[in-house]
């Protein structure tokens, strides 16, 4: 069993695992940290952007002013932002049989492993990762799409010129296998590939292995997925959570018995508390807008999102911020609102009971019903005719790189009113804002990563008792920031088997046994014998039959005439002296001298001229010319034997 | 194994009506060790309610705890002592699967929990959760508040029952316990109804509730992979019905309608609150759209408002087409259609009303029946299945004076319409289901005694498998034969799959020898030396010398080596080897050649073999004895 590592991000993980005869893909995560390189893609002209000074490297050999701008110090690439696809070479993507996705964050590379490689196999999901997938892919597309640029810089990335950059830009890897966004084409082709499962379903692929999706707990329909075969287990955990947001809670014990758990996902922001963080996200929006400022939240359009704004539902009253416009724009915010109600089954318990009532889960069905809450596919149309400041507004992309949050910051970033409110933990913060410095406005971050801590993994590790885990090398150290915090790094014992991006793992792992089927007419000819107390055994001789990875055995009667005969078994026991005189007695065998050896006895039968030498792991027959009498001495010694 | 299906259920409809007892729930046995008696018991044909019993390798489930809609009195409820005779239900009962909301699949769940007393899993998928309750209280309040009945189950109770629920979701594998397991799949009959896979070790069992298998307006059609369960449950309403398809009904249907209303009528549509009511409700309001009518539809009761939210809410249960536009459309918004008022009904011009309940057995739809039921221009559309003894039975079945309360009759002149919108699985459906399953064994329920007798010389006939149709309080004797699962060791499997050569070819039979360990529960099958080995047993070694007299004039050498040439000459395909030590070896068997003392014409050969080898062993000194053929050099 192996493992293949395309991507070396370790909440953003695409593994392959080599598995029985299958090939199976554990997530499609892109890495989009790529696009903080790049300049903003804004809505409408940017004067100040477009008056960048080029870049050109100090001694002036190297000009580069139209593919690389200087912004306060840093340089960014004047560019389609571009992201960080999985590894493609390390090995033939067209031998994946299946991919499975565990939730909608982690599938975003999809188009690029399912297009244009081969890929001929199918994509595991549950229903509420691929539709509101496909609308975080349909809102990147048209993110990109709806301001194209016709630029493609590509010098920047030969490698003398790279070394020459000042860092960031310098220090990025694999510039060439960088990749501009898909487009919907792509990505309805990729997702038609997609076969729904629910959660505990369990799906065989190819007779050989059966895998299932299991709650994981982060998001709607988030999953950690089982792979397993009759006799080995492998747990595939990938970002889960404890804490009790909307979904369904993690479901922890069906990961018990594991031989391998690949362990991906883990929080980012291990110091930040999830439930400090939304506190002060509440009170400094309440600071702001109290203040005649406005605040504006870059976020993705699904997923905390929903929290935030329940979040505000109960605090809007109380810190009266009931005439305070709040904004949700992204070209699919009315989608992901109205999505969020229908997945009652992927909801926690208290969500679900809502819906038996029925009334809509999440209260921002009535934040929309009283208008507290507007939603808008952009800044265009009729948002720009109903807009009122002071509001709140969330929108994407959280890298702060494309989408309408560009144009938030160009038109706010001027006033130390308003504050900009970091909740996603994707993007350094100080990188996402570096193009729009200097910046007047006030930045505050309260990361919300509700994924699992290392405090709560090794206490769910302790419970589930894997024999071996698998983890990005990022969790076996602390982080470079904090080198002295011992607890924000993975300790086990045997310690986890680490992976970087283009790891190739052996796992630790023996497979000593198979599935069989014995077919009834062959179980019923069987005939155990006790050889101690409660174990029998019985010899079997059948026809293997294997297809699709099914074996079934069958009695031999049906194919005889084609077929060697059984080989006989082995023996065990010993045969009693006494009790063996008696038998040869009640056989008409009466003349035996018996003589004592160091080992055992020699019986000498006078009247038949036969030596039977008797031996605690041996009996030796010697008989002259006489095969019916041999046969016979034989049927009687293995009257005493036991037959394996 | 053997499989007893036993219905206990003694009365039917079609014997005598006046004679109906109280049913029993239906019993299936199903039992995990070989040539053990698998049984079904309960109620059989008769569509008034379901509650089958099965019990499958030591474990009982419930399906369905329906209650008929014919009865007002204790016949009603299944008779849960039948099952248990004194004992406690929740020792008894491993669990129950609720296949959907509809009354005759549920009505009796309370009762059974709360007032017999069942504390065990009841499951059944989040939308009939949701719903089931609803219709469970608007039926108490029916029988006890209108009728004044007592001896039925309370509204605390009924919430008291539904916290005893586990919800199931579609296609998820759900194990009940260590043995047991079950997995619901979609069955389109209404919002949320499920089929059932029941399994414990090889055994499975389909149930399916009652389901469609043509997709409608709202709904999709049910679907099964291949599970070949040993016995397939399905209702069977409309064993002997094909119907035409369904464009040529809904076509019928607004037909009728809009002829009706043109000519001044009003249409009467009972309905149950969900289900049919959406799909119609549906093709009404594009049709009003579309031909620009303007005549009222109203929804009757409070429940209308509420049950379309319910569709909103669970719009992942209904069709494709709804669930990819919902976004944009949510088809449960109606413009048209708006909530009825009692004072309405006299009213006059054409209207369209859809009223509760479906049967016309009481309620608004029978009040409102009553009203316009003198009219010859009015209609009423009866688009579902009626128990007998129901108004909307009597009329369907041609009656035109009713009996009413009171000795009063009624006379029906208003015209009265039949379609079959509900959505059953007809013949065909059926037949398409068995083929999408595969069962071994074929079980009718819930359907009448004629047309289920038809069904069931069909399904022998095409599919060679034997179909029951339990009568009530009928046992049956299925026999099916599960394969051992055993765990092969992975080197002895090798070994095997080698010895067919690098490319196997599945065609080709390999044999395979190995010893099978029963340990508790535990069945390996491994190589004999490696079951030694495991279980710490020593080898005896039996061996077996041969001393054979062989005339053969040669000197010693001369004569092992005219045995070899011989033996070479006669066994094709073994491994014969003449070694320099003086013996001859055929596969692990030793020759050896010495003179006799006294004529050195004579010679004798010892043959030593291993009892592993006693074959070969006999063979070779039969055949030695005989001498060598003259002719060898």
């Amino acid at each position: 069993m192996k493992l293949y590592c395309l991507s070396g991000h370790p909440t953003l993980p695409c593994n392959v695992l080599k598995f029985k005869s299958t090939t199976i893909m554990l997530d499609c995560g892109l890495d989009t940290t790529s696009v903080l390189n790049f300049l903003p893609l804004p809505l409408v002209h940017s004067p100040r952007l477009s008056k960048l000074p080029g870049w050109v490297s100090k001694d002036g050999t190297v000009n580069l002013e139209k593919e690389l701008k200087e912004c306060a110090g840093r340089v960014f690439v004047d560019s389609q932002p571009e992201f960080c696809l999985p590894e493609r070479e390390l090995l033939d993507l067209s031998t994946i049989d299946v991919i499975l996705i565990s939730n909608y964050h982690c599938m975003m590379a999809l188009p690029y492993i399912t297009e244009h490689t081969g890929f001929t196999g199918t994509v595991y999901a549950t229903e509420p990762t691929l539709q509101i997938g496909r609308l975080l892919m349909e809102e990147l597309v048209n993110f990109m799409e709806r301001v194209p640029k016709a630029q493609s810089a590509t010098c920047w990335k030969n490698k003398e010129i790279q070394r020459m950059l000042p860092g960031p830009l310098k220090d990025a890897v694999d510039v060439w296998t960088w990749k501009r966004c898909y487009s919907m084409q792509e990505v309805n082709s990729a997702l038609s590939k997609v076969q729904l499962v629910g959660y505990s379903q369990k799906v065989e692929l190819f007779g050989a292995v059966q895998i299932s999706p299991l709650s994981s707990g982060y998001s709607l329909g988030s999953s950690n997925w089982i792979i397993q075969s009759h006799h080995e287990k492998v747990s595939y955990v990938s970002g889960s959570s404890l804490l009790t947001t909307h979904p369904q809670p993690m479901d922890q014990s069906s990961l018990k018995n594991s031989d391998v758990l690949i362990l991906t996902g883990l929080t980012q922001m291990p110091t930040a508390n999830p439930d400090g963080m939304l506190g002060e996200f509440c009170s400094n929006l309440a600071m702001t807008i109290r203040a005649g400022g406005n605040v504006l939240v870059p976020c993705y359009s699904s997923g905390v999102i929903y929290d935030l704004l329940e979040c505000l539902y109960q605090f809007i009253e109380s810190a009266s911020l009931g005439t305070t416009p709040f904004y949700f724009i992204s070209p699919v915010a009315n989608s992901s609102l109205e999505f969020s109600q229908i997945f009652a089954e992927w909801l926690c318990h208290n969500k679900q009971t809502k819906v038996y009532l029925p009334e809509p889960p999440f209260p921002h069905a009535e934040l929309i019903q009283t208008n507290k809450l507007k939603h808008y596919p952009s800044i265009h149309g009729d948002f720009s005719s109903e807009f009122r400041q002071p509001c709140v507004v969330f929108t994407g992309h959280p890298s702060l790189r494309f989408g309408d949050v560009v144009h938030f910051m160009e038109l706010w970033g001027k006033s130390s009113l308003n504050t900009i409110i970091f909740t996603e933990p994707d993007f350094s913060y100080l990188d996402a804002l570096a193009p729009y410095q200097p910046l007047a406005m006030k930045c505050v971050y309260c990361p919300i990563d509700t994924r699992l801590n290392f405090h709560q993994v090794s206490k769910l590790l302790k419970e589930v008792q894997p024999v071996h885990v698998v983890c990005p090398e990022q969790y076996t150290q602390p982080p470079l920031t904090q080198s002295h915090r011992s607890d924000l790094m993975l300790e086990l014992q045997p310690p986890p088997m680490p992976y970087r991006r283009c790891s190739v793992l052996n796992l630790p792992f023996r497979r000593r046994y198979e599935r069989v089927y014995i077919l009834p007419e062959l179980a019923n000819s069987l005939v155990p014998s006790e050889i101690k107390p409660g174990i029998s055994v019985a010899t079997v001789s059948a026809v293997l039959h294997s297809k699709d990875n099914k074996h079934t055995l069958q009695s031999t009667n049906v194919f005889l005439p084609c077929l060697v005969l059984a080989p006989k078994p082995l023996l065990s026991g010993a045969v009693p002296l006494e009790a063996f005189l008696a038998t040869l007695q009640k056989h008409g065998i009466t003349e035996v001298k018996v003589e004592e050896t160091a080992d055992g006895h020699i019986l000498h039968l006078q009247a038949e001229d036969t030596l039977i030498q008797l031996e605690e792991d041996g009996t030796h027959i010697v008989c002259d010319n006489n095969e019916p009498l041999r046969t016979t001495l034989r049927d009687l010694v293995l009257r005493f034997l036991q037959k394996l | 194994m053997q499989h007893k299906i036993q219905s206990l259920t003694q009365d039917s409809n079609h014997t005598s009506p006046s004679r109906a007892e109280r049913f029993h729930p239906k019993l299936l046995t199903l039992q995990a060790h070989a040539n053990q008696p698998r049984s079904v018991e309960g109620a059989g044909q008769d569509v008034g309610r379901s509650c089958i019993l099965v019990s499958i390798g030591g474990k009982n489930i419930m399906l369905d705890c329906g209650m008929h809609m014919g009865y007002n009195d204790d016949r009603r409820f299944p008779d849960f002592s039948y099952i248990t005779q004194n004992g406690r239900l929740t020792d008894f009962l491993d669990c129950v699967i609720i296949s959907h909301f509809h009354l005759d699949h549920c009505g009796a769940l309370p009762y059974m929990s709360e007032m017999v007393g069942y504390d065990g899993p009841i499951y059944m998928t989040h939308p009939t959760k949701a719903i089931c309750p609803i219709l469970l209280e608007d039926f108490r309040k029916i029988t006890v508040d209108k009728k004044g009945e007592t001896n039925f189950f309370t509204s605390q109770m009924i919430k008291d029952c539904m916290k005893k629920v586990i919800p199931l979701n579609l296609h998820q594998t759900v194990q009940v316990d260590d043995e047991l397991e079950i997995k619901a799949y979609y069955a389109g009959h209404v919002l949320g109804a499920a089929m059932v896979h029941i399994k414990v070790g090889s055994e499975s069992v389909v149930y399916t509730g009652d389901y469609n298998m043509t997709p409608d307006r709202h709904l999709g059609a049910a679907w099964i992979d291949k599970c070949r369960p040993d016995i397939l449950i399905s209702e069977s309403t409309y064993a002997t019905t094909i119907r035409d398809s369904k464009r040529c009904r809904e076509r019928d249907f607004l037909k009728k309608v809009h002829e009706t209303i043109e000519r001044g009528g009003k249409v009467l549509i009972p309905v149950f609150a969900l289900g049919r009511a959406q799909e119609l409700c549906i093709l009404l309001e594009t049709f009003w759209e579309r031909m620009n009518l303007k005549a009222p539809i109203y929804f009757s009761t409070g429940l209308t408002e509420k049950a379309n939210h319910y569709y909103k809410l669970f719009i992942t249960w209904t069709n494709q087409k709804i669930r990819k536009t919902f976004v944009q459309r949510n088809m449960f918004e109606f413009k048209h259609i708006k909530a009825f008022d009692r004072s309405y009904a006299d009213n006059p011009g054409p209207m369209v009303v859809f009223a509760t309940p479906g049967m016309l057995h009481a309620g608004q739809s029978l009040q409102i029946f009553k009203k316009w039921a003198g009219n010859e221009k009015n209609m009423v559309i009866m688009p579902g299945y009626c128990v007998q003894g129901t108004i909307g039975h009597k009329i369907l079945n041609g009656q035109r004076k009713l009996e009413m309360e009171g000795r009063a009759t009624l006379d029906v002149k208003l015209q009265v319409e039949y379609m079959s919108f509900s959505a059953h699985a007809d013949a065909k459906g059926i037949m398409q289901l068995i083929r999408m399953a595969e069962p071994r064994n074929m079980v009718l329920v819930h359907g009448e005694a004629v047309k289920m007798e038809f069904l069931k010389g069909k399904i022998e006939q095409e599919f060679s498998i034997d179909c029951y149709m339990p009568a009530n309080g009928e046992t049956i004797t299925v026999t099916t034969n599960p394969s051992v699962p055993v765990d092969i060791s992975l080197n002895l499997l090798k070994r095997e799959m080698a010895l067919g050569g690098p490319l196997p070819d599945p065609k080709k039979p390999r044999t395979m020898h190995g010893t099978l360990i029963m340990k508790e529960n535990s069945l390996k099958l491994v190589s004999s030396e490696q079951a030694l080995k495991e279980l710490g047993l020593n080898e005896h070694q039996l061996r077996f010398t041969c001393r054979v007299q062989l005339q053969d004039p040669h000197s010693d050498p001369d004569t092992l080596h005219r045995i070899y040439t011989h033996l070479k000459s006669v066994l094709k395909g073994y491994t014969i080897q003449h070694l320099p030590d003086g013996t001859v070896m055929v596969e692990s068997i030793v020759i050896k050649v010495s003179s006799s003392a006294e004529d050195t014409n004579t010679k004798v050969l010892l043959l030593s073999w291993s009892y592993q080898d006693e074959d070969l062993g006999s063979f070779l000194s039969t055949l030695l004895k005989k001498g060598l053929p003259s002719g060898l050099c």
